[in-house]
C-alpha cells in the first residue's frame, strides 16, 4: 500500500495499534481542510503492529491530550519533504477538556461551564483524577 | 491569595503555625477581639450544618468581625437555578472571606476560581473537609501533647467517612504514625486511600473487625458513625451495628491515657455513659473547631 509522502506537515508515528482513530477524534483531525492519512496496523519492529497518521499542513497539536492517549508517541515535523524536528511526548500532568468526569456527585456534573480537568496522579499506573472530586479515569 | 480546598493544600510548617496560634487565641482569646474588626465572612451552606456553619460564623464574630450568608440553598438564588461560580462572583463583591458548603464534590475548588477573596471549603459533599481535620489535629495536639509516635484507630464507616480521609492524608505526613482501621467488610477503607496514601507513604496500619481485641494498643480512637443506609440489607446492619458502638465496657481494656475523638454529629456510635470519661474528647474537639477556624481566617485575611 502507498501513501504519498507529505512536504510540509506533521507525521504521528509509534501510535499504539488501534488508538488512531480514538486520536483523530480527540485532536479534532476531521475538521481539518488538508489531507489527513490514518494508516493502522503497520508492521513495526519495535511494536510488532502500529498505527500512523500523516498531517499535511503545519498545525498547533495539543502535545498534552497526545502524551495522555499514548505517551509513546513520536511526533515529526516535515518541512519541505524532510523531517526537521522529531519529539517524543510524555504523559502531561493535566488534561483539559479532553476526559468528561463521570461521577454523579461531582460538581461537573451540574455546572456546565466548568472545564473538566484531570491531574495525574500515579505516573507508573497512568492514573489520572478529576481535579474536583479525585474520581478515577477511565484509562486509555 | 490562598484557599482552603485540601487539607494537603497546607504545609506541615503551616498546619503547624495554624495549631500555634490556635493555642495563643485560647490562652488569651482578649488578645484577637479586634483583628478581624471591619471584616465580613459570608458562610454559604448550600446544605445544613450545625457545627461547621456555627464555628465558623462564632470564630468571625470572636475576630471582632461581621457574618452573613444563607444555611441552606433554598434561601439563596441556587433555588432559582444560579451556578456557583455566578454564586460566588456576586458574594466575592461583598465579603472579605467565604466558607462555603455544598452538596457537590469539588465546588468550593470550582467557587476558588472565580472568587475575588479567600474560599474555604466547609465540606462538599463526601469529598473534603479540611477544617475538620485542622481540628482533629489540633484536638490531637493538645490532648496529646504530639502529631508524631502514636497508634491511632478509625472505627466504623471508613468507606465513606471524609473526615477519616483526610485525617489519614494529613497524618501521612508526620512521623511514626500507626494506623489500626475497624470497620465490617462492607465500609472498609477505600483501595485508593490504602494504595495512595498508607502505602505510597509507607505507613504501618492493620485492618480488623473488633474494636475490643485493638483497645490496649490505642493511644486516639476515632470514632465515626455507622450508617443504615450504607448496608445493601437491614440484616447485615443489625448484625453489625452493636459492634461499632463505643461503651464503656468495651473501654475496659484501653489505655488509661486513651482520648477518644469523633467529628460528630453523633447517633448512637458512643454511648452517652461514655462522655463522663475523662478519656472523652468529642467536646472539647467540638471547641476547638472554633478556634483552629479562628486561626484560619486571620491566616488567609493576611495573605489576601
Amino acid at each position: 500500500m502507498t501513501i504519498d509522502s507529505i512536504k510540509n506537515g506533521i507525521v504521528l508515528d509509534h501510535i499504539r495499534a488501534g488508538q488512531s482513530m480514538e486520536l483523530y477524534r480527540i485532536l479534532g483531525l476531521g475538521d481539518l481542510d488538508c489531507s489527513v492519512a490514518i494508516i493502522k496496523n503497520v508492521q513495526s519492529k519495535k511494536m510488532g503492529r502500529k498505527d500512523i497518521i500523516k498531517i499535511d499542513a503545519q498545525i498547533d497539536l495539543d502535545l498534552d491530550v497526545l502524551g495522555y492517549v499514548d505517551p509513546g508517541i513520536t511526533v515529526n515535523l516535515i518541512k519541505n519533504g524532510n523531517r526537521v524536528e522529531k519529539r517524543h511526548v510524555e504523559l502531561p500532568k493535566f488534561v483539559r477538556g479532553v476526559i468528561r468526569c463521570k461521577n454523579p456527585r461531582c460538581i461537573t456534573s451540574t455546572e456546565q461551564d466548568i472545564e473538566h480537568v484531570f491531574r495525574l496522579t500515579d505516573r507508573n499506573d497512568r492514573i489520572y483524577r478529576c481535579i474536583y472530586c479525585e474520581s478515577k479515569a477511565k484509562q486509555q | 491569595m490562598r484557599h482552603l480546598i485540601d487539607i494537603m493544600d497546607l504545609s506541615v510548617e503551616e498546619i503547624d503555625s495554624l495549631i500555634e496560634t490556635a493555642n495563643d487565641i485560647i490562652a488569651d482569646p482578649q488578645l484577637y477581639r479586634e483583628k478581624c474588626r471591619y471584616k465580613k465572612l459570608a458562610t454559604l451552606f448550600f446544605e445544613p450544618s450545625t457545627r461547621t456553619r456555627l464555628s465558623f460564623e462564632a470564630a468571625m464574630l470572636d475576630l471582632g468581625g461581621s457574618v452573613l450568608g444563607f444555611s441552606e440553598a433554598q434561601s439563596s438564588s441556587a433555588s432559582k437555578g444560579e451556578s456557583v461560580s455566578d454564586t460566588i462572583r456576586t458574594v466575592s463583591c461583598y465579603a472579605d472571606i467565604i466558607a462555603m458548603r455544598h452538596p457537590k464534590e469539588g465546588a468550593p475548588l470550582a467557587a476558588s476560581y472565580k472568587s475575588r477573596v479567600p474560599v474555604i471549603n466547609a465540606g462538599d459533599g463526601g469529598h473534603n473537609h479540611p477544617t475538620q481535620t485542622l481540628t482533629d489535629l489540633l484536638t490531637i495536639k493538645r490532648e496529646l501533647g504530639r502529631l508524631n509516635g502514636f497508634t491511632i484507630g478509625f472505627c466504623g464507616d471508613l468507606k465513606f467517612g471524609r473526615t477519616v480521609h483526610s485525617l489519614i492524608s494529613a497524618l501521612s505526613r508526620y512521623e511514626n504514625i500507626k494506623i489500626v482501621l475497624i470497620s465490617p467488610d462492607e465500609l472498609k477503607i477505600p483501595g485508593y486511600v490504602r494504595h495512595e496514601i498508607l502505602e505510597k507513604n509507607n505507613i504501618e496500619y492493620t485492618e480488623c473487625f473488633d474494636m475490643t481485641d485493638v483497645m490496649p494498643i490505642l493511644d486516639i480512637l476515632y470514632m465515626t458513625r455507622v450508617q443504615r443506609e450504607r448496608f445493601f440489607n437491614e440484616d447485615d446492619y443489625l448484625r453489625l451495628r452493636d459492634s461499632y458502638i463505643l461503651t464503656p465496657d468495651k473501654l475496659k481494656n484501653a489505655s488509661s491515657q486513651l482520648k477518644i475523638l469523633h467529628p460528630l454529629p453523633r447517633v448512637n456510635e458512643i454511648s452517652t455513659a461514655v462522655d463522663d470519661d475523662p478519656r472523652a474528647c468529642y467536646f472539647n474537639q467540638v471547641e476547638n473547631g472554633k478556634f483552629i477556624r479562628m486561626a484560619l481566617i486571620l491566616k488567609l485575611l493576611s495573605e489576601v
